[in-house]
């Protein structure tokens, strides 16, 4: 598989996120926010995390415009596979590519920890490896998490399977952590091929670092 | 011409930051505060006289950048 990595000003996860997918053995390439174009012959894009364009105005909102971006828009309307990783959600939701936004944590507070996920959803090109219900440990690292959708927007979500994550306790029970719409983590588009998830699941693929659970995440889109 | 824009979290879209503040309100002693809402002012100096067409060209700026529709609403005022 041959994995395109976006860098923004900002970006800060985008050598864990190529660490994390050669540690699976694919290939990946870097590309400047600035190229007009995507590497040929991939097979997956990645919005990884950080901070692009030092989340002025709205996480993302800037980011969306830059050049690299048309290129994806393109490429996900065409059918190719994106995913977006915290920093890489918010860029996705303010470019229209996901469905709802992403608000400042109810709290208030950066909220960096490991966090329980119940899988929702596998029907798709992500989740696939993993089952439903599943409780996977992943870590999270944001302060503008609060996933919000209005009523009409979830009801959709729900009717298409389009929720692939959401945060629970360790018995699997939803868990308010950054006040997201129904412990919303993560969702998909309606024909499933862009993905938006605010944990990091390139951050959890060895024991040392407290949890391989991101193994059979990523390991989703080989299939 | 001066164009004053503001935005803020949609009604019914919870505001974390008015919470807070309003909690810290109510903290102090300030009696009386019913809601606290927090939104941003984008203050934009125009070239142009016109103000029909700062008007427009403004909120074309709010739909595609200043502002995200999903969770905010935008006031523009103009002045000369």
């Amino acid at each position: 598989m041959k994995v395109a990595v976006l860098r923004f000003p900002g970006t800060n996860c985008e050598f864990d996120t190529q660490y994390a997918f050669e540690k699976l053995g694919h290939s990946t390439e870097l590309v400047w926010h600035e190229d007009e174009s995507l590497p040929a012959n991939i097979d997956l894009v990645v919005v990884p995390g950080g901070f692009s364009y030092g989340d002025y105005l709205r996480s993302g909102s800037i980011a969306r415009f830059s050049p690299v971006m048309k290129a994806v828009s393109k490429y996900a309307n065409d059918g190719g596979k994106v995913l977006g990783i915290c920093n890489g959600f918010q860029i996705l939701t303010e470019a229209g590519l996901l469905p709802g936004a992403l608000k400042r944590n109810n709290n208030l507070h950066f909220i960096s920890k490991h966090q329980t996920l119940r899988v929702e959803n596998t029907d798709n090109a992500f989740l696939n490896q993993c089952t439903k219900g599943e409780i996977l440990n992943i870590p999270i690292a944001h302060a503008d998490g609060n996933y919000y959708i209005d009523d009409e927007g979830l009801k959709e979500l729900e009717a298409n399977n389009q929720v692939l994550l959401r945060y629970c306790d360790s018995e699997g029970n939803n868990t308010v952590v950054n006040g997201s719409v129904t412990s919303i983590a993560g969702v998909c588009n309606k024909d499933k091929n862009v993905f938006g998830l605010m944990p990091h699941p390139e951050r959890a693929l060895e024991d040392i670092l407290g949890s391989v659970d991101g193994v059979k995440m990523l390991k989703g889109f080989e299939s | 011409m001066t164009a004053i824009v503001n935005v803020y979290l949609k009604e019914g879209v919870l505001d974390p930051q008015g919470k807070a503040a309003h909690h810290a309100l109510d903290s102090l002693g300030f009696e009386g505060v019913e809601d606290v809402r927090i939104g941003k002012q984008i203050v934009l100096q125009l070239s142009t006289d016109d103000k029909a067409k700062a008007e427009a060209e403004v909120k074309e700026m709010c739909e595609t950048l200043l502002a995200n529709t999903v969770i905010e609403d935008y006031s523009i005022e103009i002045r000369a």
